[in-house]
């Protein structure tokens, strides 16, 4: 890993969402690929205009893969334990009693789907990581939390140079534009 | 339609409809972000916690603390301290289990069902319900554990390989139970705090002491508020609400298999999953109602949670009640039609046997006085009053348990093993002492977490919509 030093980024804040969509549309259509949107509730538009595809994002599909390896585990589970493991003859019911065998398969795949979508959301985010950069930004938890939205381009992208993407920043007439530190 | 009451042009219409959109208002107007925020963050981060705070605290954390007696006694001596023999082998445990996770059910549909249909009232009362679901579930998944008499048994339900190599068996529904509950809880847990995250980051941002930062800081993981993350998270806060909603339903359903599995008359019949649900919604609004106003009251949350949250409320509670009725009803109905005479006998014992008082307050208080009383708006709206129904109802739900596990058990087919029922001090002080286990979690709760989602209320204010021309503009 390289080391991490030097300029992160250059973070726009800005008072209304729909100054920091047209912004991040901008910005995205001048050729400008590392940079973030962070706004204190989800604003969508802010994320299409940045490129972010959520058609090809992959939660829904982790989750439906869980979903049913969690169907297929527990319906496995419950035949193996009442068939072969533990079979107990109850009135003389049959061993392999499948309809039975539905109710902890269905609780079941949705325990294991809802616990694939949460943890998988937090892991394709890349949470938990109590560190980031932008936290420096001396404006940033004033109010990307409560009521500001900040556009930030970033340093590794090959456009980025320090004083032309401020100048090019500006030009969006955002609250401020200031410097973040790694 | 009550809504139609308020005319156009009167002061009640200036007030709840919004002119650029023609719909009703769901919070008070002149909100801003910043007074969401300052409104919710002010009650967790204060140095000063309320003097009222203490003194619930304290009344209800004593009813905790009798709950602890009433078990450790329990566990001392064993289930013989209770009620419970032949024939009523179920007794309190089980009705206060059936009806704390029913009061659960409303938290999940305001949350995940509500979510779906786009209801966005729900924003401001979806979060301090799903916590009442997760406290609720709380109280009920302890009493199947302690009423097995053998707690340290407990893991014995659970598919886990011990050197023993005894197993659970599948096709009984109680262990079905085992399955449905534990999934809820989980679930109620899991939604619950996802969708905290992006408020504890928040109160970790404007949070003044060290430990606050920290704590905070840990328990919101960096969230920053990326949109991307944001994305996301909308996505998977969907999806949990996809999963919950059959969830719920199979919940109470599966819970009913527990009585309509059984061959007893007043319990084998197939109405019983559908009116489980319907009754198990109509408790959980009503003692969402019992929790939410004084709340309101009492943190100042009147532009929040407004007037139009209760008569929304009130009429889910129309709704459902209705639902219940039509399953007395049809308990009544089939008990004749179906011509077996120990089915209608139960339902003549239920009605005008011993315990005929438990049937006919239950019929008050889930029939008589609601379904009577909410269909005016005026009353709806009115605290007092749906304070007193909530209260009312939560009871009646109370007793329509009593009279289905009980009625049922103490006179079956033969009359030789009828029996009777009278609870002891024990069952009474579990019962009580959960009620005081519930209130603690809450009041905890709403001392240290954000009990009104702030992140749901911010896309609820006109200033959240992206105007036209920025959506368009290409730069301009």
């Amino acid at each position: 890993m390289p080391p991490r030093e030097g300029t992160y980024g250059l973070l726009a804040e800005f008072d209304d969402p729909g100054d920091l969509v047209r912004a991040a549309r901008q910005s995205y259509q001048d050729g400008w690929r590392r940079m973030d949107c962070y706004s204190p509730y989800p604003v969508e538009e802010a994320a299409e205009a940045i490129g972010f595809d959520r058609t090809r994002d992959r939660v829904p599909l982790v989750t439906l893969i869980g979903g049913l390896m969690g169907l297929t585990a527990m319906f496995l589970l419950e035949t193996w334990i009442n068939t072969l493991a533990y079979p107990i003859d109850i009135a003389g019911r049959p061993l392999y009693s499948w309809p039975a065998f539905v109710v902890p398969a269905y609780e079941w795949t949705i325990l294991w789907a809802g616990l694939s979508a949460a943890f998988c959301m937090f892991a394709l985010n890349g949470l938990p990581s109590l560190y980031h950069p932008v936290f420096n930004a001396p404006n940033f938890r004033n109010g990307a939390t409560v009521d500001k939205f900040f556009l930030c381009l970033e340093a590794l992208d090959p456009k980025f140079d320090l004083i032309e993407a401020r100048k090019y920043l500006e030009g969006f007439h955002p609250l401020s534009v200031v410097e973040v530190e790694y | 339609m009550a809504t139609s009451e308020i005319r156009p042009g009167s002061p009640e219409y200036e007030r709840w409809v919004d002119p650029a959109t023609g719909e009703f208002r769901v919070i008070e107007p002149t909100q801003t972000f910043k007074s969401i925020t300052d409104k919710i963050t002010r009650i967790v981060l204060t140095p000063h916690t309320p003097l009222g705070w203490f003194f619930l605290f304290s009344m209800f954390g004593s009813l905790a603390v009798m709950l602890l007696a009433a078990v450790t006694w329990l566990f001392l001596k064993g289930v013989g301290i209770w009620a419970i023999s032949q024939p009523v082998a179920w007794g309190f445990a089980i009705i206060n289990f059936v009806w704390w996770i029913g009061i659960g059910h409303a938290g999940t549909l305001i949350s995940a069902i509500l979510l779906l249909f786009k209801q966005k009232w729900r924003n401001s009362i979806s979060r301090f319900a799903e916590a009442m679901t997760i406290f609720a579930v709380v109280c009920a998944g302890m009493f199947p554990l302690i009423h097995v008499g053998r707690p340290w048994l407990g893991y014995w339900l659970f598919p886990a390989p011990f050197t023993m190599t005894v197993w659970p068996q599948f096709r009984s529904p109680l262990e079905w139970d085992v399955f449905a509950v534990s999934t809820y809880a989980t679930i109620s847990v899991v939604f619950w705090y996802v969708g905290m995250v992006p408020d504890l980051g928040t109160f970790r941002d404007r949070a003044k002491t060290r430990f606050a930062q920290y704590v905070y800081g840990i328990i919101s993981l960096g969230w920053r508020g990326s949109v991307k993350h944001w994305v996301r998270y909308e996505t998977a806060s969907l999806l949990l609400a996809g999963l919950a909603t059959p969830l719920v339903l199979s919940v109470h359903t599966v819970i009913s298999f527990d009585f309509a599995v059984a061959v007893l008359p007043g319990w084998h019949t197939t109405i019983f999953p559908p009116y489980f649900v319907a009754g198990a919604i109509y408790s959980g609004f009503a003692m969402v109602l019992t929790l939410a106003i004084p709340l309101r009251k009492f943190y100042h949350l009147e532009a929040l949670v407004t007037e139009r949250h209760m008569d929304n409320m009130g009429k889910v509670m129309l709704v459902t009640g209705f639902i219940v009725g039509y399953g007395y009803g049809m308990e009544a109905f089939m008990a004749w039609y179906s011509a077996n005479h120990w089915e209608f006998f139960t339902f003549w014992n239920r009605a005008f046997g011993p315990m005929g008082w438990s049937y006919w307050t239950l019929i008050t208080c889930n029939l008589a006085i609601p379904l009577t009383t909410l269909w005016v708006r005026k009353w709806r709206t009115n605290m007092t009053f749906m304070f007193i129904m909530s209260i009312i109802v939560n009871t009646g739900m109370w007793f329509e348990r009593f009279v289905i596990v009980v009625t049922s058990l103490t006179r079956d087919y033969l009359p030789s093993s009828w029996g009777t029922y009278r609870a002891t001090k024990w069952d009474y002080m579990t019962f009580v002492g959960t009620l005081g286990l519930f209130t603690t979690l809450f009041l905890l709760f709403v001392r240290f977490l954000p009990m009104i989602p702030m992140n749901e209320i911010r896309m609820l204010l006109p200033q959240a919509k992206i105007k036209p021309k920025a959506v368009a503009g290409n730069g301009d």
